[in-house]
């Protein structure tokens, strides 16, 4: 029996007479980790924050944990954990100081809390770390600090605003390989990113999000398999070699899409396409298998990075 | 619809916002602690020893007797104005402390409770550091001088709830200015610190009135000179009715800001 953790029906928020999200549904259940994929801009971080209780809704229907946002936030708050997108640590104390306090907010007694802490801490291998004061701190530790803290009263769900957003490559493996391990042990996760990989690496579940609508849900790979075909050839030419390649390029289950100098030509098999048709005009062939970018550029028109 | 007071919205977290507040301020024990005691003293000495040798009288005190208590006063007001402007400021916008505890069980009430509570605590502290330092050098005339942190604790909450209101309010730290220039030193001067009120000349002598630093300079005063008089009371009834008013003005214009 598969037990609904957040659960949105006609969620609209409206700031100041800008519509930031339109009217979404979405169910999330215990253990998953559900995404929400889309462009800066989308919607994502709106929705989080109704989530979390830091922004009231403005129409439609949302609960957490069973609890409708709108009755008892404050119940909610104390079993959730909110990472959020930017970096809100307190720079006037240590790193052990931090979790410390935070766990104060929570009721946690002094013994519990650093235990707690200490965990997290190793956890996210910055234990050797904890006397040192934030602004020594890599942005990669940062954000890991920031999780760690948000882990700290064992939240049942546990929320990621843009987790990896401005981490060097090293540092966001890192933090994807220990929320997949938070995601083996059983923490329900909500993870907002406009980076595909990020998604599909992490997300059981996702939603495609732009300009405050959602535009598709399902499992990563069935997304894909939904909308596209399942490869991808990335050509680079001119705009007229361009044009004359996707008025020539058709064929079974072939979609194309031109992105400002690159022409997307998605099809079952790309090696066959290649045989068929000559290609020499242009300067770069990329070959790939389709990935969410596609869909969303196939759902959108746009590419999900500007 | 009943009006719902934003002060009935704290909850006993305010103690936990007003926790972090106090840590960090005992972390910087090394740049904090020995302000509010030399400050004063220096005042205390140069004004004393000047101005005190052509000044001899007023009101029947020596001029060291009619200012030194004045300092507590003025110790609580800039201690308490300047923590709820300055680094509640920063706090809130800069460091974004306040979104990171909002995504707690705390609401908004409950940290700038806290905030308003630390700047209270920030005032009693100089303020008895000034009695300390005065009573010292042989200043206070009576065991009702015991009474000024008392009453310093309800000027702090004045001036934290009046900054705080302020601190909702303004777009930029720059934009403190028109609140300390033009109305924190203008209380500084024309309260009866310096002098008493009765110089101020008929036409605008009631202005003082006010003046929420009057009401904090005038019993503090009597406190340490002892000379008390039923009607000081009402010194503080105005303090704590204003007081009441400004907490539940910042409440609400602080939720109006930072949860949209």
């Amino acid at each position: 029996m598969h037990e609904k953790v957040v659960e949105a029906r006609g969620l609209v928020k409206v700031y100041n007479g800008n519509p930031a999200v339109r009217g979404i549904d979405f169910d999330i259940y215990r253990g998953e980790c559900f995404g929400f994929l889309g462009p800066n801009g989308a919607g994502k971080s709106t929705t989080m924050r109704m989530i979390y209780g830091f922004s009231p809704i403005t129409e439609g229907y949302l609960s957490v944990l069973g609890t409708p946002v709108t009755q008892n936030i404050r119940r909610i708050k104390y079993q959730i954990g909110v990472v959020p997108q930017e970096d809100n640590l307190d720079e006037d104390m240590d790193v052990l100081k931090n979790l410390l306090v935070y766990a104060r907010y929570f009721d946690m007694p002094r013994k519990l809390a650093l235990q707690r802490a200490q965990e997290q801490l190793e956890f996210w291998q910055l234990w050797e770390r904890r006397h040192s004061p934030i602004r020594e701190l890599s942005g990669g530790m940062k954000r890991r600090l920031l999780i760690g803290r948000a882990m700290l009263n064992r939240p049942l769900l546990l929320i990621l605003d843009e987790p990896t957003t401005g981490l060097d490559p090293q540092a966001r493996h890192l933090v994807w390989q220990k929320l997949r391990q938070l995601r083996d042990e059983g923490t329900t996760m909500i993870l907002t990113t406009h980076y595909m990989d990020e998604a599909a690496q992490l997300c059981d579940r996702l939603v495609i999000m732009n300009d405050g609508q959602i535009l598709a849900e399902g499992a990563p790979s069935e997304l894909i398999r939904e909308h596209l075909p399942g490869q991808v050839l990335e050509i680079r030419g001119t705009e007229l070699d361009l044009q004359g390649l996707q008025a020539r390029l058709t064929g079974d289950n072939v979609l194309t899409e031109k992105v400002g100098d690159i022409l997307y030509v998605y099809a079952d098999n790309v090696d066959d396409l290649r045989q068929k048709f000559d290609l020499g005009c242009c300067q770069e062939v990329i070959y790939r298998l389709s990935t969410l970018e596609d869909v969303f550029l196939r759902l959108t028109g746009r590419a999900l990075l500007e | 619809m009943p009006l719902e007071l934003p002060m009935l919205k704290m909850s006993y977290r305010v103690y936990r916002i007003w926790q972090r507040d106090r840590d960090i301020y005992l972390n910087a024990w090394a740049t904090e602690l020995w302000p509010p005691f030399v400050e004063p003293l220096l005042s205390i000495v140069a004004l004393g020893l000047g101005l005190g040798y052509y000044v001899t009288d007023i009101n029947g005190m020596s001029f060291i007797q009619f200012l030194a208590p004045a300092f507590a006063a003025t110790g609580a007001m800039y201690a308490s104005a300047f923590e709820c402007t300055y680094a509640s400021f920063v706090r809130m916008v800069y460091q974004k402390t306040f979104d990171a505890i909002l995504a707690t069980p705390c609401t908004i009430e409950d940290v700038i409770g806290g905030e308003m509570l630390w700047g209270t605590t920030r005032a009693l502290i100089s303020a008895t550091v000034v009695l300390f330092v005065i009573a010292v050098f042989g200043l206070t005339q009576s065991w009702w001088a015991l009474g000024i942190p008392f009453v310093a604790l309800l000027q702090g909450l004045l001036f934290s709830s009046m900054s705080m209101v302020i601190t909702s309010i303004v777009p930029t730290f720059g934009a403190f200015n028109y609140y300390i220039t033009l109305g924190i030193t203008p209380m500084f001067f024309f309260s009866g610190v310096f002098f008493p009120l009765e110089r101020l000349p008929e036409s605008i002598r009631w202005l003082a009135w006010f003046s929420p630093l009057t009401h904090a300079v005038t019993p503090i005063r009597a406190l340490a000179n002892g000379q008390i008089h039923a009607s000081l009371i009402w010194d503080l009834v105005w303090m704590a009715v204003v007081s009441l008013v400004m907490v539940n003005v910042a409440l609400s214009l602080m939720r109006r800001r930072l949860v949209k």
